[in-house]
């Protein structure tokens, strides 16, 4: 009974992590239809950079998860500003200069980080864990789950409730229009961009502590990334949650329970939904 | 045309004398290796140039036919008939591919391969009873067509020559033909082709299937030329790979994935021994494929030339008219 307990909250935990990463993830995918296959590099980038700052600098672990944020937003914004901005609707140059980009990327981490995985000590404070009604939950997975549900409601509130993100979903709506009424969508795919690899970036400092860092994590986190979209559908922010948490369970229970089908269970469900609804199961039907 | 047919030519001669130019047995192996990622490159080209098709899944059908041969051998089983179990076993899997994928163009493509490839990735790694994990299969030998042993490196090479050429012609003669023809149409106006009368989906499974041989080949070529498998060969870069040699080379031409493939293999296998950092190399070369010649080397190769002749020729006669809209290569 118990160890279905901690396969739930692992799950969720999990589930929270891949919101993270996907979320910046759909949302590009949504706006500008690049497929953003430096999304896990990004996520990458951002651990091994918080790594850095909390280990070798001794700064609290916070500061390490915004200078993450932070130096991954400005590698995103250059990346669109200098190179996808090129290539609008060129999708076979988009998939070349982004596998291209992941490649220097994971290079230049084995570079710089060697091929040692890296170990983030959980942030002081949450560490322990707490007892409820008997049971025994450690805090900094919880206080994951609740940092991805404020980066969701927060995601949600600048997407429902400003003015950006009005301009946003109408650019992720129709895009020709929206520059006809005066919006400047190619700013926005900048904003969008470098928000999606800001939230990618503190998702993998975020899962540091639990997943540690080690050269080909971007290999393992970008295909989940694609799982939870697809499922989801492209450019919905409740699909990925949703898509997220399913996923999230999906892999833990197939990997304790059906550990020689494990990926295949993973990606069966993907495959029927893109079969039966191809937009995925919150995405709106393209013209 | 006939500067066409002289560079034919080199190609074939020089292509033929590897064995004696090429320093090393080392190096033989490599020009192997490249002939291999060739085939593989021209079945992935199929659909990317001439379908509009990204697939980021090849790696999977590629890796049915490599398990297939290698679990077939390992069981005792004859050349002859692992090479055909492989062949038939990778077309069931490409139709059943196509049957899937085909519901979506556009990057809905490229993620319902990407899934099938996945898919195939995870059960090679886990389903260890039969693909024996990460641990994967090898085989003991090579076959000998008309009692030729292919164990030297330069037999096996001009096996695989042999091979890649067959694959080269069957492309040419498929792209010529009017379903090749047909395919281009529904690469550049689906719904006009479907209002002509066309049946788009049976054009694009049709292509699905001839990629999907001679992806088969490709990883038949390659599970003797390693004489090991393991889900290695099925990642999501493995998958990638082709799609960049393709791009990179040039999509929707010949010659462009054959350049794309000796691209990357020759930074993978002899550019590495120099420099340290050749993953950050070939990520670099991609990008400035992508900012310089968006079109692929060998088009933009090309027109660079095709140009450089016009100012040539051009230069001392300078009462000539430029003729607007040269046709494009």
């Amino acid at each position: 009974m118990n160890l279905w307990l901690l396969l739930a909250i692992n799950s969720i935990t999990f589930g929270g992590l891949l919101f993270l990463l996907s979320a910046g993830f759909s949302l590009i995918f949504g706006l500008m239809r690049i497929p953003n296959l430096t999304h896990g590099s990004m996520f990458m980038l951002g651990a091994y950079v918080g790594a850095s700052v909390v280990g070798t600098f001794h700064l609290p672990f916070w500061i390490g998860a915004l200078v993450a944020a932070a130096a991954v937003a400005i590698f995103g914004g250059v990346v669109e500003r200098f190179l996808l901005r090129r290539l609008a609707g060129a999708e076979q140059a988009q998939v070349l200069v982004t596998l291209g980009i992941s490649l220097i990327v994971a290079d230049f981490c084995l570079m710089v980080w060697t091929g040692d995985p890296i170990s983030v000590a959980t942030p002081l404070g949450l560490v322990g864990g707490v007892h409820v009604v008997g049971l025994f939950f450690p805090t900094y997975r919880i206080a994951i789950i609740l940092i991805a549900c404020v980066i969701g409601a927060l995601l949600w509130a600048l997407l429902d409730c400003t003015r950006l993100g009005a301009m946003i979903r109408a650019g992720v709506d129709d895009p020709q229009m929206a520059r006809v009424v005066g919006i400047r969508v190619s700013r926005l795919f900048t904003i969008v961009f470098c928000l999606g690899a800001a939230i990618a970036g503190f998702g993998g400092i975020m899962g540091a502590p639990i997943l540690s860092v080690y050269p080909g994590l971007d290999n393992d986190m970008l295909p989940l990334a694609l799982v939870v979209v697809i499922l989801g559908g492209t450019g919905s922010l409740l699909g990925s949650l949703v898509g997220s948490f399913v996923i999230g369970f999906i892999y833990n229970y197939g990997q304790a329970l059906f550990p020689e089908l494990a990926y295949f269970v993973l990606f069966l469900p993907m495959l029927v939904v893109l079969v039966l609804r191809p937009q995925g199961l919150f995405g709106k039907q393209t013209p | 045309m006939t500067a066409t047919r002289i560079g034919f030519l080199i190609a074939a001669v020089s292509l033929l004398t590897v064995p004696l130019w090429v320093p090393g047995d080392y190096y033989v192996s490599v020009c192997s290796q490249i002939l291999i990622y060739a085939v593989f490159a021209l079945g992935v080209d199929v659909l990317i140039g001439y379908g509009g098709l990204v697939s980021l899944g090849h790696a999977g059908l590629f890796g049915i036919a490599s398990y297939a041969v290698a679990y077939s051998l390992a069981a005792g089983v004859g050349h002859i008939a692992a090479i055909l179990i492989g062949l038939v076993l990778a077309l069931v899997g490409t139709a059943i591919f196509a049957a899937l994928s085909l519901r979506v163009t556009g990057i809905g493509f490229i993620m319902i391969t990407l899934a099938i490839g996945e898919l195939l990735w995870g059960l090679a790694y886990r389903w260890i009873s039969v693909t024996n994990g990460d641990n994967g299969i090898s085989v003991a030998s090579r076959p000998a067509p008309f009692g030729i042993a292919l164990d030297a490196p330069s037999h096996f090479y001009y096996a695989t020559l042999f091979v890649f050429a067959l694959s080269v012609f069957a492309t040419w003669v498929f792209i010529g033909s009017p379903l090749g023809a047909s395919l281009k149409g529904t690469r550049d106006q689906p719904r006009r082709m479907n209002a002509l009368g066309y049946h788009v989906w049976l054009i694009r499974f049709c292509a699905c299937m001839f990629s999907g041989l001679l992806t088969a080949i490709a990883g038949i070529l390659f599970i003797y030329y390693t004489q090991f498998i393991s889900p290695q060969t099925l990642t999501l870069t493995a998958s990638a790979e082709p799609v960049l040699m393709v791009i990179s080379g040039g999509s929707g031409t010949l010659l462009g994935p054959i350049v794309g493939a000796a691209l990357v293999e020759i930074v993978k296998n002899i550019a590495s021994a120099y420099i340290e950092r050749w993953n950050m190399l070939l990520g670099a070369i991609f990008v400035a494929i992508v900012i310089f010649m968006p079109e692929g080397l060998v088009p933009g190769t090309t027109r660079l030339v095709r140009r450089l002749l016009k100012a040539w020729v051009k230069a001392p006669t300078a009462a000539v008219e430029p003729t607007p809209g040269e046709p494009a290569p």
